[in-house]
């Protein structure tokens, strides 16, 4: 049996161990509820500039922006993979590769070649030890991602995608179910989705300052944009939560373990004394 | 009661004013508008610079948007206000450092993706996970 002091020293190193996991829950628990928040906070913006989009695309049919346009054949398709820039949140990032990692097999075998763009540090750990043609990157954007940040990484994606390089672009993230579940989800962003509805008639049109053309055009980027960072926030949702269960986890493994020490502890204690007292009576016999 | 229009100002990083007014002003591409209620569709993007809302009371609420769009329906006026400056030269600034940052982050490495290696990986992370989840199951029954 180890010596009663040595488990003491172990009790008091995990103890110390679960107070931080502990405290890590806490942080995560507190920033998982504002990053939810700010998550509801961007869908309006999302969602009223895409009907604003549909709207223009069936007002104004004799323009076709290229991210509104018909499917071309598919030869490269670009990915934006989104992931978290710290670790200790459980199987939250493995899961999304492995669902990407799918993702491009199924490609491959269509002879459809990949490229990555990478938000968060963990992404682009992957794709450096992996290999990949990595595009463009962008990480530490903190836990409160501002749309300035994504702006270049997303440019270097639509741009690719304009000249011809890439025939599709696709994001990878993870979607926010519930505190408990998240799931990688794979969407594509362009060509546009969802961007176009038959059923609405329209007898009206807007007045355009410059043109139709001008406003259209800025409007898909920033709505692309509004996308990607619709993503993100939703990813660091996803983390927070996923953080907070594996830190929970962490620390009532980290009790079970304390408990079961404090019980050897008990018994070498129990055992010492008896020893002592045995060693006492048998020499007192002796006299 | 005097005739008024509903005014959204949102931005993407969250929603920064609803309410009711009986004129707003902005700054549109070409020049500053004024929108009363029941004016016709229009669509403009936005110039850097100042939103006017006046509202039921006459008081005027001022709200500085940086960009952006503004739409306008008989009833309601959104604003999707930018959160960044954005100018074409900006953007293009931004998109060659995000490809800079991730040629710098990047030297070196193969550009070939390593399917089998990546996939042996995590495989493992997988497994591991796994293995800890069955011990803890383990040990609860």
């Amino acid at each position: 049996m180890a010596g009663a002091k040595e488990i003491r020293t172990k009790i008091a190193s995990i103890k110390s161990t679960q107070k931080i996991t502990k405290a890590m829950e806490m942080v995560a628990a507190s920033k998982m509820r504002k990053a939810q928040d700010r998550m509801s906070a961007s869908r309006p913006y999302a969602e009223k500039m895409l009907q604003v989009i549909s709207h223009l695309a069936n007002a104004t049919p004799e323009y076709r922006h290229s991210y509104m346009a018909v499917e071309r054949e598919r030869k490269r398709i670009g990915y934006i993979v989104v992931s978290s820039d710290r670790g200790l949140c459980g199987g939250l990032n493995s899961n999304l590769f492995r669902r990407l990692l799918a993702e491009i097999k199924e490609q491959r075998a269509a002879g459809i070649e990949p490229v990555f763009c990478t938000i968060g540090s963990k992404a682009l750990g992957f794709f450096k030890r992996f290999g990949g043609d990595v595009k463009a990157q962008a990480t530490h954007l903190g836990d409160k991602p501002h749309i300035e940040d994504l702006i270049g990484t997303v440019k270097v994606m639509l741009d690719a995608f304009e000249s011809g390089e890439i025939d599709a672009i696709y994001i990878a993230s993870n979607e926010f179910v519930n505190t408990m579940t998240q799931r990688p989800v794979i969407r594509q962003l362009v060509p546009i989705v969802g961007g176009e509805r038959d059923d609405m008639p329209y007898h009206w049109d807007y007045i355009y300052e410059p043109d139709a053309r001008t406003v259209l055009d800025a409007l898909l980027t920033r709505y692309i944009e509004s996308l990607v960072y619709q993503g993100v926030v939703e990813n660091g949702a996803c983390e927070q939560a996923a953080r907070m269960v594996a830190m929970k986890a962490a620390s009532d493994n980290a009790g079970s373990l304390i408990n079961e020490l404090q019980l050897v502890y008990n018994k070498a204690r129990q055992a010492a004394i008896t020893q002592e007292i045995s060693e006492i009576v048998s020499g007192a016999a002796a006299v | 009661m005097a005739m008024t229009i509903h005014v959204d100002i949102v931005s993407a990083e969250g929603a920064i004013h609803s309410g009711m007014a009986t004129m707003v002003y902005a700054t549109a591409e070409m020049g500053e508008v004024g929108i009363a209620p029941r004016h016709t569709a229009f669509i403009s993007r936005l110039r850097p610079g100042d939103i006017r809302v006046e509202n039921q009371h006459g008081e005027q609420e001022h709200f500085y948007v940086s960009g952006g769009m503004l739409e306008v329906q008989p009833h309601v006026v959104t604003v999707l206000a930018d959160t960044a400056i954005r100018a074409h030269d900006l953007d293009e600034a931004a998109a060659m450092e995000a490809k800079r940052r991730a040629e710098e982050a990047l030297a070196g490495h193969a550009a070939e993706f390593e399917y089998a290696k990546a996939q042996a990986e995590l495989a493992e992370a997988v497994a591991q996970l796994r293995a800890i989840e069955k011990l803890r199951k383990l040990k609860a029954g």
